[in-house]
């Protein structure tokens, strides 16, 4: 008898469930706002089925409700995407060790 | 155009340099490769998709224009948002992941030939139920994140909207919910699919207007594990590996987030949700206490005191944010430390408006991160050092927390704040914290009491050490 595939993808989602769980201890607590912040980003791949649903239009009618609503999803995910990833970027970069030899 | 195989095997790339993403963070010095994995995941999955689409038709225009609109825009966001205003930004950006997977749902259900899942009013039936949850998820997180944002803007009030038969009506809807999914399932009609969608907005808006402004940090945590949950269900449905292993991890992610957060707090998850604190409290506290002596000084007493000090430990809440001291307070520390004064920065979980808020506004001011320690590191410290300076916090050092039971904080992780030769107390007033409460530190022998401005009284006693 064969498996239904929906069985391996709920594996891959328990399994990383367990993954998450074990990193995100391990994340240092000082660090927790780029966490939220680089989880946000990464959270907008859902741009993937935007993507899908924006290019699903045929060529002579690009805009029906469906595709529309893919492009507005693709722009509020994009937001997400940039803006997630940059900000992440900017805190991580305060980051500095203490410096030994000046001051 | 690529094969389903040779796509799906780089998702499932794009899905580890997630993990690897969040696995960098568990460093500064490994986090920013950590942030770049994750972009590079990111740009592996948006060009796959284009690829195994293959459809580089007038379509594919528009989406590189709201790609650009979107991108822009978060862009400005990312460069001017103050650091102060990081939790308005994270709830403004769940809000966002929240309408997208709401979004896609409902293209997926206009146009299901689109995702292989069937055709309108004969969707199959395993991706109509992964859809359903994963919208309905998607709009609990954007309208409850709309409040929370709002709350944390000032907006809207902080404190809690309570009404009688809150809880029942809350419950009631959240059956109705699954009903809901259950019907729509059953008779594929779409107007059950609006209603889903409808009620679960109104849900997520219920769910969020009792919690109080001191709870928004298990509130944010909370709606970061929704966006997960959403994403996943979203995953399902579209078949593809690394949204599903992303919303695994953000699921969980957030989940975590919210335990800390809690256990910061010595409360119970239940607890926060049913919500109400901080507004119920008001009347049993602050009876008999108004009349204790109180030892207040000025900006040379605190700097006399710290002179003569050999180690100081700085106790930073989330006052120090609003009166923007954390630059003059690191320039007091910099004087400190040429006077071989040792310093450091305590930082208790729930410090701030989010978790790890303290340690970003701290590290944007230039304190270097490994001064800078948690409430178990750094506790035992209390009882050698010789000044705690603590600013603009003040629930997180009551010790109450440790002694009355009957106290609302009662079993709360404190900082010994308490235990130090003498405690500087820089606060506008006597006035109790965000929990109502009054703090027995206020009282105590060698506390001194530094009434003014967090920003200005730092800057004096820089000027007098």
């Amino acid at each position: 008898m064969e498996i239904d595939p929906f069985i391996f993808r709920l594996s891959i989602f328990i399994l990383s469930i367990f993954i998450g769980y074990y990193v995100v201890w391990s994340v240092t607590p000082s660090l927790h706002t780029p966490l939220m912040s680089v989880t946000n980003a990464i959270s907008s791949v859902i741009i993937v089925g935007a993507i899908i649903a924006g290019l699903a239009g045929s060529s002579d009618s690009v805009f029906n409700v469906s595709s529309i609503f893919g492009f507005l999803a693709i722009s509020l995910a994009a937001i997400n995407i940039f803006g997630g990833f940059l900000v992440t970027q900017r805190m991580l970069a305060m980051y500095k060790k203490k410096k030994k030899d000046k001051k | 155009m690529i094969s389903a195989n040779l796509s799906a095997v780089f998702y499932l790339i794009s899905g580890v340099l997630f993990i690897l993403a969040l696995r960098g963070l568990s460093s500064p010095e490994t986090s920013r490769q950590g942030n770049f994995f994750g972009i590079l995941g990111m740009v592996i999955a948006i060009t796959v998709t284009f690829l195994t689409i293959g459809n580089f038709s007038s379509g594919f225009l528009y989406v590189i224009v709201f790609l650009l609109i979107g991108g822009l825009l978060g862009a400005f966001i990312a460069y001017k948002i103050p650091m102060t205003a990081m939790p308005e930004l994270v709830a403004g950006f769940h809000s966002l992941v929240g309408l997208a997977a709401v979004f896609v749902a409902i293209s997926a259900y206009l146009n299901p030939e689109a995702f292989n899942l069937g055709s309108p009013g004969n969707i199959k039936l395993l991706s109509l139920i992964e859809m359903s949850i994963g919208a309905a998820i998607g709009a609990i997180t954007f309208s409850g994140s709309i409040i929370a944002f709002l709350k944390l803007q000032g907006i809207m009030s902080g404190s809690p909207i309570t009404f009688k038969g809150q809880h029942p009506l809350n419950a009631l809807i959240l059956i109705s919910i699954i009903v809901l999914i259950y019907l729509l399932c059953s008779t594929q009609s779409s107007n059950l699919f609006w209603i889903l969608l409808a009620v679960s907005f109104l849900i997520g808006f219920l769910l969020i207007i009792p919690i109080g402004g001191a709870d928004m940090p298990v509130v944010i945590s909370m709606l970061n594990s929704y966006s997960g949950w959403a994403a996943a269900g979203i995953g399902f449905t579209l078949e593809n590996t690394a949204l599903i292993i992303t919303g695994a991890l953000v699921g969980s992610s957030g989940a975590i987030l919210s335990y800390i957060m809690c256990k910061g707090m010595n409360r119970s998850f239940f607890n926060v949700i049913l919500g109400g604190f901080g507004a119920t409290d008001q009347s049993t506290v602050s009876q008999n206490k108004e009349q204790k002596p109180v030892k207040s000084g000025n900006a040379e007493d605190a700097a006399f005191l710290m002179k003569n000090a050999s180690s100081v430990i700085i106790v930073p809440g989330y006052g120090m944010a609003v009166a923007q001291a954390q630059h003059a307070l690191r320039e007091m520390v910099d004087t400190l430390k040429k006077n071989d004064i040792k310093v450091s920065y305590a930082i208790h979980p729930v410090a701030g408006r989010m978790p790890g808020h303290m340690n970003v506004l701290l590290a944007e001011a230039n304190v270097p991160y490994d001064e800078v320690f948690e409430l178990e590191e750094i506790n035992n410290d209390f009882a050698n050092a010789d000044v705690a300076f603590v600013i603009g916090a003040n629930d997180v050092t009551n010790p109450v927390a440790k002694t009355d039971p009957q106290s609302p904080i009662y079993g709360m992780p404190v900082l010994d704040v308490e235990k130090c030769k003498s405690v500087l107390f820089v606060k506008r007033s006597l006035s109790p914290g965000y929990a109502g409460i009054d703090n027995d530190l206020f009282y105590k022998e060698n506390t001194l009491m530094l009434f003014a401005d967090a920003k200005k009284m730092t800057e004096d006693i820089t000027k007098n050490l």
